[in-house]
């Protein structure tokens, strides 16, 4: 396991080489903001709120999907980098239909307060106000695509922790949609347990426990970061 | 009713500021040279649309107070129903009990726009608001801004919208 040094917003940082920009970075006590990234799931870069800049390379990074290599030099604050993840953000709120105010996460919501975080008083596209389904066929859960920002969280949990695969990606572009099984209504897919590892990864109001209302509804992830541990630590930890 | 729960502050407020225009006065004509206008609700109908251009042209600073104002919010979920004539059938034809009509009086009752839109779609806007409603506290942050002469500038939990 050799290790390697390289620099986060010119403070030296020591990490594992085969650990990430973002896990290196965290271990140092440097927040970059992350949508898709979920502890314990693997990382597929798919929302871009984690992009870095790398010294000696035009392109900007995900931090969550690049390993530290020895000398590298990392910004994650740059003006470029605001610049960029608010308009990825602004990009998120303009495409489907986030209307907080009656959103059961309202006031516990990782979009929503990575609005506030990075200054979003507006969105400067237009709306889209394309209104899509809500699927509420399962007997505990619901699931509404207005809310829902393609992170994958619940298409990862599902195959990786719990085993499942109920969920996955049909569509492109505007068009790309979570599905469950093969498309069917959720209370009919067969392979669901049941077992809401979903609904605990899930970062906005898209899915949901049946009978919450307006702003009612916080996620417990601790069942899941037990699973987690244990698996990655061998640590029982309750 | 946010607005007024600025309570006594409200006082000293009204010492400062010469209010020239709002749905509670008995004016019916947009004045000239305004400094400052709050402005709630989207833009969702013809009168809506007239008003807001005329107060563009007549006010330096447009403030979108509010989460209808920033962003449609709730107003806007009609959106999906489609143009104003389908969300006027959806209402008055299909949710109706009894005596099924659209309501119609040219003139009088402004027509629907086909989507309602933020304000900030359809003309500049100097400062947002978010909230839902804006607290009392972040109204009066935005204010004492506007009236020290800076840029109004809000941050961190001040934007938060819903
Ligand atoms: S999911 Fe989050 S950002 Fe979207 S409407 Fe709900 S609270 Fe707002
Ligand atoms: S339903 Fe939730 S967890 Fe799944 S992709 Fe959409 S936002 Fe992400
Ligand atoms: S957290 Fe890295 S791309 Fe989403």
């Amino acid at each position: 396991m050799a290790a390697k040094t390289l620099t986060i917003d010119g403070k030296m940082v020591g990490a594992h080489e085969d650990q990430t920009i973002l896990e290196a970075a965290r271990d140092a006590g440097i927040k970059i903001p992350t949508l898709c990234h979920l502890e314990g799931l693997s990382d597929l870069g798919a929302c871009r709120l984690c992009l870095v800049e790398v010294k000696g390379s035009n392109r900007l990074q995900p931090a969550c999907a690049i390993k530290v290599a020895e000398g590298m030099e990392v910004q994650t604050h740059s003006e470029r980098l605001q610049k960029y993840r608010r308009m990825i953000l602004e990009l998120l709120f303009a495409e489907r239909n986030h209307v907080c105010a009656v959103c059961v996460s309202n006031g516990h919501c990782e979009l929503q307060n990575l609005a506030i975080e990075l200054g979003m008083d507006h969105v400067r596209f237009d709306y889209r106000f394309s209104g899509f389904d809500v699927d509420i066929t399962h007997n505990r859960y619901g699931l509404d695509h207005n809310r829902c920002i393609l992170c994958t969280r619940c298409v990862r949990v599902c195959n990786e922790v719990e085993g499942a695969h109920t969920w996955d990606v049909a569509g492109r572009g505007a068009d790309a949609r979570v599905i469950t099984d093969l498309k069917q209504p959720w209370g009919e897919a067969d392979s669901c347990t049941a077992c809401g590892k979903c609904v605990m990864a899930c970062p906005t109001g898209a899915l949901f426990y049946k009978g919450s209302t307006v702003a009612e509804m916080e996620r417990d992830r601790t069942r899941l970061e037990f699973i987690v541990t244990a698996r990655e630590k061998k640590q029982w930890i309750v | 009713m946010s607005f007024l729960d600025l309570d006594e502050w409200l006082f000293d407020l009204a010492a400062k500021i010469e209010l020239v225009y709002s749905p509670i006065m008995d004016i019916k004509v947009y004045p000239e040279n305004v400094d400052v206008v709050l402005i709630e609700g989207a833009v969702a109908n013809e009168d809506h649309l007239q008003l807001i251009h005329l107060i563009r042209k007549k006010t330096k600073v447009l403030v979108s107070f509010g989460d209808c104002a920033v962003t449609g919010n709730v107003t806007a979920l009609r959106n999906f129903l489609g143009p104003a004539e389908h969300v006027l059938r959806r209402a008055y034809l299909e949710g109706a009990d009894i005596q099924a009509q659209i309501p119609s009086m040219p003139g009088v009752v402004p027509a629907l726009l086909d989507t309602v839109r933020p304000v900030h779609e359809i003309v500049p806007v100097e400062v947002f608001l978010p909230g839902c409603p804006p607290p009392a506290d972040r109204i009066r942050a935005l204010l004492e801004q506007v009236l020290a002469g800076e840029a109004p500038h809000l941050m961190g939990s001040q934007i938060k919208f819903g």
